[in-house]
């Protein structure tokens, strides 16, 4: 074939081999790279989403170190048994705010992406510390260790400050009252006014775990009990043709 | 050394590569092969056409057969319900003392009632519905907020000391040792007390002196005979039957801190026609009333 003959031309010439693969290379390059340039074009604009509270965020830093995304995903797919089991299927905003999003690909516990108000917090603490005392048939591993570990948010700025710089909008505010923030949200009897003022109303103020110290428990909880539950799904119409 | 390799007339051209006197037959790719590959070429252009697919600035291109995802599940979530929607709507509206008299109703809200159960209620209660230490078994006659298709219908709704509902069941036992209502040795007398009120003998002069503190501080929610109020979520203390544990320890842990149990408000999640279908499932387990 004659095509297949001038193919010769490249296999003998390196420089004009290396042009040409770099030009093959490149094309697929930007098929996969340029989309991401308009990305916020096509995440749809929900009502409700908010930044983590400073609690919150570290008791996703908890999720994130225990591995929780090796057994759960946070992404409910629009299929029928997945919604009906799990509730909306997830939407792009709802981890608009994740660093990194915990999406997942393995499930061999349940999808968390909607378990926030699902069980109460004397649950997830019991579940936690001993899932099989609750989930007899659960293959999940204990982490009663968490109730033991006392926190205090002393780097709760930085890490708000470092969420901030990769674009997640948090305010100057924000960070110089994370520490206080952090403490208010797990003590009901402190004033939390200021913590409901930046977060928004829907905040939970609650002492998650039930015991006097700030645990890394507290935290996870107050994590997981948020989690799915800013947008309202009552007054949300999803775009079909998405 | 080299030697001439044979050659036959029928023998295909060579690519002209040479290596070593080792030459190369220049043979077509099968006909089959090379026309499924054409195919497939063909096939994957006329999906993309007809299919979202190519991103774009804003989003992929639709398709021109207009198929989305989120369409597919709304339609196929619709069709199923449009299938049950005549039954629903009877289950939704019916006097809830009607499901169980309804052979036909009853038999479908208790299959799925069992569906909603498995999906939303196991966690806590269990999947045979026995409960675990905090989470009351529902298969027995001991129930704390009552156990008639009402109760459980309002309980299922509105939960119990949650945030969601302000309907919700709400009753609050004073922690007695921690707010220091009671010395350390009254709680000693009357966690006897109760203890010998299902049966277990205990210290009879502890068990004497338990009987006061109990008639002063317990008896108003608990009843007199400690047979509880459901009316307040009071409960009964003479079955044997215990939430947290009818143990000295728990019972001290019990009386000294009080436990709040908290039951999410599903009306948050779920339809009515669920509610009344997971209330009549769980009213056939054994313990309705």
């Amino acid at each position: 074939m004659s095509f297949l003959d001038k193919h010769k031309v490249l296999e003998t010439n390196a420089t004009l081999l290396l042009v040409c693969s770099l030009l093959v290379v490149s094309i697929g390059g930007l098929v996969q790279i340029a989309p991401l340039f308009w990305l916020e074009n096509t995440i749809e604009d929900v009502e409700g989403m908010r930044p983590y509270t400073p609690l919150e965020l570290t008791g996703r830093d908890v999720y994130v170190r225990e591995g929780c995304y090796l057994c759960h995903s946070q992404m409910i797919r629009p299929l029928r048994d997945e919604v009906e089991r799990y509730g909306h299927y997830s939407l792009a905003a709802e981890s608009k705010y994740d660093h990194p999003h915990q999406w997942g690909s393995k499930r061999t516990g349940p999808d968390l992406a909607r378990v926030g108000g699902r069980y109460s917090d004397e649950w997830h603490v019991d579940h936690l510390s001993d899932p099989q005392s609750v989930v007899p048939e659960s293959v999940m591993p204990k982490y009663s260790f968490l109730e033991r570990t006392v926190i205090d948010g002393k780097y709760v700025a930085d890490l708000i400050a470092t969420n901030a710089f990769v674009g997640v909008p948090y305010t100057e505010d924000m960070i110089a009252s994370a520490q206080a923030d952090f403490k208010a949200q797990a003590d009901p009897d402190s004033d939390y006014d200021g913590l409901l003022e930046r977060y928004g109303d829907k905040v939970t103020v609650r002492n998650f775990d039930g015991q006097a110290e700030l645990t890394e428990m507290d935290a996870l909880v107050a994590y997981l009990q948020m989690l799915g539950t800013l947008v309202d799904f009552s007054t949300f119409t999803p775009d079909a043709s998405r | 050394m080299s030697k001439e390799s044979k050659k036959f007339e029928d023998d295909p051209d060579t690519t002209g590569h040479v290596w070593d006197g080792i030459e190369e037959f220049d043979n077509p790719m099968p006909r089959w092969w090379l026309w499924t590959l054409y195919l497939c070429i063909i096939w994957a252009i006329g999906y993309t056409i007809a299919y979202p697919a190519w991103p774009m600035i804003n989003q992929a291109t639709t398709g021109v057969l207009g198929w989305s995802t989120r369409a597919d599940v709304a339609n196929e979530i619709a069709a199923v319900e449009e299938g049950n929607a005549a039954i629903n709507a009877k289950l939704a509206s019916v006097e809830l003392t009607a499901i169980t008299s309804d052979a036909e109703l009853n038999t479908y809200a208790a299959s799925a009632g069992n569906a909603v159960f498995k999906t939303w209620c196991v966690q806590c209660h269990g999947a045979g519905a026995a409960g675990a230490k905090g989470y009351p078994n529902l298969l027995d006659d001991d129930w704390l907020w009552g156990g008639d298709m009402a109760a459980i219908h309002t309980t299922v709704t509105h939960g119990i000391r949650n945030e969601d509902s302000d309907d919700a069941r709400y009753s609050e036992m004073p922690a007695f040792g921690r707010d220091e209502l009671l010395e350390p040795a009254e709680i000693d007398q009357v966690v006897n007390y109760v203890m010998s009120l299902s049966g277990d003998a205990q210290d009879v002069e502890k068990v004497a002196a338990g009987a006061v503190v109990f008639e002063d501080n317990c008896s108003s929610c608990h009843a007199k005979d400690g047979t509880g109020d459901r009316e307040q979520g009071a409960p009964n203390l003479a079955d044997a039957i215990w939430l947290y544990g009818g143990d000295y320890a728990t019972l001290t842990e019990t009386v000294s801190n009080a436990r709040y149990g908290v039951m999410p408000a599903w009306n948050t999640r779920l339809t009515e026609w669920q509610i009344r279908a997971v209330t009549a499932y769980v009213h056939q387990l054994g313990g309705g009333e």
